[in-house]
């Protein structure tokens, strides 16, 4: 068991419980937060675009070149990922992110 | 096209659900014509993800997303249902009684009308629309300086021209409107573009030759008069921010689904999905069914199988709003000659 801690939309900080082998994606969707996640987790829409804590973005796997695909359709930061593409593990424990912008 | 269509059912949403509704209702002899704001059938399979395979469709160890729609489509052949594409359905208005209903439904592009008996809503998350991305006041230059789409490409002769995106889309339209355009500029988050090589190589030849200009970055703002757009800030890759002048700004990010007009129909909804009950998958309005992703009930589960048996079930009802004298027979395709001739199979 461990946490991550995601800063929603209107800044407010929520420290989420998790279960290995889930999605980030899903552990959002499944305690309620705002994330959209049309696809289902398919890497194929880029409604569950998330910015990571800069000091957790070395620790993951890099991105594939599915999710850059996939973050061409969103306004990216040089942290940007897709949470759907990070699959929690135990040394995920306490990783630190930020919903980005819902597109219109 | 001032003529109604008149048909049984209208079927709104191409997608593997409405296409299996065809079915369902195709061997209770109820013909169907099909609305879709894509200009393919399919939905999110043929559009997002048509490559990708599918391992829970009963009988299908593995399928892709457009292998399934090709499948659908040659199952539902014989009824030879009607496909209006690239049309969205704009209002739906109840005209009949709650014992025989009848709707009059209207599509937005070209203003087609349809009268009909029941109406089956297999919408999915809604109908794809442009992503239009989170830029703040974005909304008050759409129109005049903001564009999803372009329908009239006289629209930007002689205009600073500001090109958003790294996609088919996105170069499709800088290699196009470039000889129009005053000044063409193509913006992209980095030096890698998913478009057909050859346009890829076509828009690197006019960068080469001084004839349009390619950033790497993201647009932070925009500037002007709103509605009168005059240019915007790019935060570059170094982190560096420059302004690039323009009249127009072309973003294109793909599609995204939206509700869009079905929360005007006078239908209850749920956190923008549409309650049903589980016996026939019809809406609060007698006549008008909801199946696949886009209803809610206890246990909803958001599987295409899903979808498959509901629109089973809502062909029952449907029947007795198009047929109300017929008595309903329950058959089975292995053994009945009648579905059989209609299927066009029979001995």
């Amino acid at each position: 068991m461990g946490v991550i801690h995601v800063t929603d939309r209107t800044g407010k900080r929520h420290t989420l419980e998790c279960i290995e082998g889930w999605r980030v994606m899903e552990i959002i969707r499944d305690w309620g937060l705002p994330i959209e996640g049309l696809c289902g987790g398919a890497c194929e829409c880029a409604t569950c675009h998330v910015f990571v804590n800069e000091d957790w973005l070395g620790r993951l796997y890099p991105a594939t070149d599915e999710e850059e695909d996939q973050l061409d359709t969103v306004v990216t930061r040089p942290t940007s990922r897709l949470s759907c593409q990070i699959i929690w593990t135990p040394e995920l424990d306490g990783l630190e992110l930020t919903l980005a912008p819902a597109s219109g | 096209m001032t003529d109604n269509i008149e048909t049984d059912v209208v079927v709104i949403g191409a997608g593997p659900v409405g296409l299996f509704a065809v079915f369902e209702l195709g061997l209770l002899d109820i013909k169907c014509h099909l609305i879709d704001i894509l200009p393919k059938v399919g939905g999110q399979c043929a559009e997002l993800y048509p490559e990708k395979p599918i391992y829970d469709i009963p009988g299908f160890p593995m399928v892709t997303g457009q292998g399934l729609v090709d499948n659908l489509l040659a199952q539902i052949e014989p009824f030879h249902p009607t496909f209006h594409l690239n049309e969205m359905v704009e209002s739906v208005e109840p005209i009949g009684t709650a014992e025989a209903p009848l709707f009059r439904v209207k599509t937005a592009e070209n203003g087609t009308t349809f009268i009909c008996k029941a109406l089956v809503i297999a919408a999915g998350g809604g109908s794809f629309q442009p992503k239009k991305p989170p830029i703040e006041n974005i909304e008050a230059y759409e129109g005049t300086g903001v564009f999803y789409a372009v329908r009239h490409m006289q629209m930007f002769r002689n205009k600073r021209v500001l090109i958003v995106g790294g996609g088919d889309s996105a170069l499709d339209w800088t290699v196009n409107l470039q000889p129009l355009a005053k000044r063409l500029t193509l913006l992209h988050r980095r030096d890698a573009f998913r478009a057909a090589p050859h346009t890829v190589e076509k828009m690197r030849n006019l960068v080469a030759s001084g004839d349009m200009d390619l950033h790497l970055g993201q647009v932070t703002h925009l500037k002007g008069k709103s509605p009168v757009l005059e240019g915007v800030s790019i935060k570059k890759d170094d982190g560096s921010i420059v302004d690039v002048a323009c009249d127009v700004l072309l973003p294109f990010f793909g599609l995204t689904m939206k509700l869009g007009p079905i929360a005007d129909w006078g239908l209850n909804l749920h956190e923008n999905l549409i309650p049903v009950d589980t016996e026939k998958f019809e809406t609060s309005v007698p006549g008008i069914f909801a199946i696949g992703d886009i209803n809610t009930y206890p246990g909803k589960l958001k599987l295409i199988l899903s979808g498959f048996h509901e629109g089973a079930l809502a062909a029952q009802k449907v029947h007795r709003y198009v047929y109300p004298d017929k008595k309903l027979l329950f058959q089975y395709t292995t053994s009945s000659t009648s579905l059989q001739k209609k299927l066009g199979v029979a001995a």
